[in-house]
C-alpha cells in the first residue's frame, strides 16, 4: 500500500485524467443531490415546519389543501379525541402577487397560509392584512414593510417580517391570520371560498403512539390524518421528484463505478509485468490489490474534495432564489460515501486480473 | 545429471525434478525432465541452453515461483517441494533473490527505495532494512546514486541496483536471468565481474541463466540444458 501511495505522489500526472473525470462526476452528483434537496425543501418547508403530532385532511383530500374541507363539526370531533391537546385550523391559497417596483407581468408566486397554531420559526398570526413572508420572496424584490397585491383581486398584504425554510410547492409562503387567508381566498378564488370557521386542514398536537390513526378511527373515516413526515411525502409530486432524481443519481454513481473500474483495469493491464516482478519478490496478491484500492480511494477522495469545494462555491455565488439548490453537509458526505463505495467496487473488477498475474512471468521475459 | 564438487553445504538441491504441462488438447509437454542439480553454498553455475530448453522453468522452480510436478527441491536447507502458494511467497521473501532479464526496477522509486521494496513486501524490519540498503548501495558503488530514479541511472547502475535488491533479504540463492543480454560486451563483462565478486565475497550461490557462452568463464561451472534435460 505504501508503494501505491508513493506512486500517487511521484506520478500524479498518471492519475490526472481519472481525477478530472471523477471530479466532474462528483460535481454532477452533488449538484443533482443539491437540486433534489432544494426542490424538496422548497416544496415541503411549510409542512416540515409544523409542530404537529398529526395533520388532518378530509377523507377524500389525498393530502391536498385545495381538495380538503374541515368544518366546525368535524373539528369538534377531532378535538374530542383522547390524547388530543391542541387543534389549530390551517388553510392555503396559491396565487401570483404584484410587487411594487416590478412590472405588471412580473408576478411573485406565493402560497398564502392562514393559521391558528404557529409553525416552528413562525411567530403567532399577525393582524388582519399582514403576513410573515418566507425570505425566498426577497429574490422577487420584496422588502419588509412593503405591501404586495395578491391574486387577480389585488388583495393587499403587508409584509411585516421574514421567516426561513417554509416554502410550499416551490412558492414563497406568506403566513397570515385565518381571516386574512379566508378573505383572500374568497376574493381571488370564488369557486373555492369557504364559510366562516371552515378550514382546509387541522394541525393537531397531543399524546399517543398513533394519533393520526386514532383520529381517523374516531371520526369514522371522515378524516385522513398523517404524521408530519407522512404529510411531507404525501404532498403531490414529492415522491415522484425524489424517485426521478434518485434514479439519475444512481445512474451517475454507476457511471463513476464504471469509470473507476475501467481506469484501474487498464492500469492493471499496463502494470502486469511490474506486478509479476513484485510477486516474484514476495508480494501477495492481497497487497497488490490493497494498493490499487488505496489509489482508487485517494483519487476519488481528492476528486470529491475538489467537487465539494466547487459546489459550495457555486452555491454561494448563485443569487438566492435563482435555482432551487440546497447544498448541505449531509448531501456532500452522502455523495462522497457513494463515490468511495463506487471506487472500491470499481476496483474489484481488477481483482481477478491481479490474482491471475503469474510471478513466473517475470522470468524469461524482456519486459 | 550434475553435482557440485565437494561442497561443504548446499544452497540448492534439485533431485529428479520434472515439470509437465498439460496442453489444451490433453497432451503433455515435458519442460523439465528428471533434473538433478546441486549447488554449493557459494557456487556460481551458468545455466546454458537454447530458447525453450527449460532454463526458465528450472529457474522458476528453484526460485519457488513455479511448483514441480515431481521431485525434490531444497533451497538453503528448506524443502519447498510440497509448499503451497502462500508458503512459496514467504519462501521467496526470505530465501531467494532475483535479477530479471530487463532489470525491472520499480520506475517511480529511487535506487534506495527499490532495495527497500523487498523489506516492505516481506519482513518489514524498518531501520535494519534501511541500514542494509545503505550498506549494499555503498558496497555496490551507488551511495551517491541512492536518491536517483531508475530513469536517471545508466544501464550498469540499474543492473547494480537490481543486484542490491536481490541481496536485500540475505538469500541462500540468487537467480540471474540473462543478466547481460541488454548490455554491450564490455558492460556485460563488468556486470559479470561484479556478480562474481559479490556472490563470492558474500558466500551466496547463484544460477546465471544465459545463452552467451562467453560469460560462462565467470562462473564456477556450466550446466547445459537441452529439451528439459541437464547435461554437465
Amino acid at each position: 500500500m505504501k508503494l501505491a501511495l508513493k506512486e500517487l505522489r511521484r506520478r500524479p500526472g498518471r492519475f490526472a485524467t481519472a481525477t478530472v473525470i471523477l471530479t466532474l462526476i462528483a460535481i454532477l452528483l452533488m449538484f443533482l443531490g443539491g437540486l433534489l434537496d432544494g426542490l424538496i425543501a422548497s416544496s415541503t418547508g411549510a409542512i416540515r415546519a409544523q409542530n404537529a403530532d398529526a395533520i388532518v385532511y378530509s377523507d377524500t383530500a389525498q393530502a391536498s389543501f385545495v381538495r380538503s374541507r374541515i368544518d366546525p363539526e368535524l373539528r369538534a370531533q377531532v378535538e374530542g379525541v383522547d390524547g388530543v391537546t391542541e387543534v389549530g385550523g390551517i388553510g392555503n391559497v396559491q396565487l401570483g402577487a404584484r410587487v411594487p417596483g416590478n412590472g405588471p407581468r412580473d408576478l411573485a408566486s406565493v402560497a398564502l397560509f392562514g393559521y391558528e397554531l404557529a409553525p416552528d420559526g413562525v411567530p403567532d398570526a399577525p393582524a388582519y392584512g399582514q403576513a410573515w413572508a418566507d425570505e425566498s420572496i426577497k429574490a422577487d424584490g420584496v422588502e419588509e414593510g412593503m405591501v404586495i397585491e395578491v391574486g387577480p383581486a389585488r388583495t393587499p398584504i403587508a409584509i411585516i417580517g421574514f421567516v426561513k425554510d417554509t416554502n410550499f410547492n416551490g412558492q414563497s409562503s406568506l403566513w397570515a391570520s385565518p381571516d386574512t387567508w379566508r378573505d383572500t381566498l374568497s376574493a381571488n378564488r370564488p369557486d373555492a371560498q369557504l364559510g366562516p370557521d371552515v378550514f382546509q386542514a387541522l394541525i393537531v398536537r397531543g399524546d399517543g403512539d398513533d394519533l393520526p390513526d386514532t383520529i381517523d378511527a374516531a371520526t369514522g373515516g371522515a378524516t385522513d390524518s398523517y404524521t408530519v413526515d407522512e404529510a411531507v411525502n404525501a404532498i403531490p409530486g414529492v415522491t415522484e421528484q425524489q424517485g426521478t432524481f434518485n434514479q439519475i443519481i444512481g445512474v451517475t454513481v454507476a457511471i463513476a463505478l464504471v469509470v473507476i473500474g475501467l481506469f484501474f483495469a487498464l492500469l492493471t493491464v499496463e502494470r502486469t509485468s511490474l506486478y509479476g516482478v513484485l510477486k516474484a519478490l514476495g508480494a501477495r496478491s492481497s497487497t497488490i490489490f490493497a494498493g490499487l484500492v488505496a489509489q482508487a480511494v485517494v483519487v476519488t477522495a481528492i476528486a470529491a474534495l475538489i467537487a465539494g469545494t466547487l459546489v459550495v462555491l457555486l452555491d454561494l455565488l448563485l443569487p438566492p432564489g435563482s435555482i432551487p439548490l440546497l447544498i448541505t453537509p449531509s448531501r456532500i458526505i452522502l455523495s462522497v460515501v457513494l463515490l468511495l463505495v463506487a471506487a472500491v467496487l470499481g476496483c474489484s473488477f481488477s481483482l481477478r486480473r491481479v490474482l491471475r498475474i503469474d510471478p513466473a512471468s517475470a522470468i524469461g521475459t524482456t519486459s | 545429471m550434475t553435482t557440485a564438487p565437494a561442497a561443504v553445504s548446499t544452497a540448492l538441491q534439485l533431485t529428479d525434478v520434472r515439470k509437465v504441462y498439460t496442453m489444451g488438447d490433453g497432451s503433455d509437454v515435458v519442460a523439465l525432465d528428471h533434473a538433478t542439480l546441486t549447488l554449493g553454498s557459494d557456487e556460481i553455475v551458468a545455466l546454458v541452453g537454447p530458447s525453450g530448453s527449460g532454463k526458465t522453468t528450472l529457474c522458476s522452480i528453484a526460485g519457488g515461483i513455479l511448483s514441480a510436478t515431481e521431485g525434490t527441491i531444497v533451497v538453503g536447507g528448506e524443502d519447498i517441494s510440497g509448499h503451497n502458494a502462500k508458503e512459496l511467497t514467504k519462501f521467496r521473501q526470505d530465501k531467494v533473490g532475483f535479477v530479471f532479464q530487463s532489470v525491472n526496477l520499480v520506475p517511480f522509486l529511487n535506487a534506495r527505495e527499490n532495495l527497500l521494496v523487498v523489506d516492505e513486501l516481506g519482513k518489514r524490519t524498518g531501520a535494519p532494512a534501511r541500514a542494509r540498503a545503505d550498506q549494499l548501495l555503498e558496497e555496490l558503488g551507488l551511495a551517491d546514486r541512492a536518491k536517483n530514479l531508475p530513469s536517471q541511472l545508466s544501464g550498469g547502475q540499474r543492473q547494480r541496483v537490481a543486484i542490491g535488491r536481490a541481496l536485500m533479504n540475505d538469500p541462500a540463492l540468487v537467480l540471474f536471468d540473462e543478466p547481460t543480454s541488454a548490455l554491450d560486451t564490455k558492460l556485460g563483462e563488468q556486470v559479470m565481474e561484479l556478480i562474481q565478486g559479490e556472490m563470492k565475497s558474500r558466500g551466496i550461490a547463484a544460477i546465471v541463466v544465459t545463452h552467451d557462452e562467453r560469460i560462462t568463464h565467470y562462473c564456477d561451472r556450466s550446466v547445459h540444458i537441452v529439451d528439459g534435460r541437464l547435461e554437465a
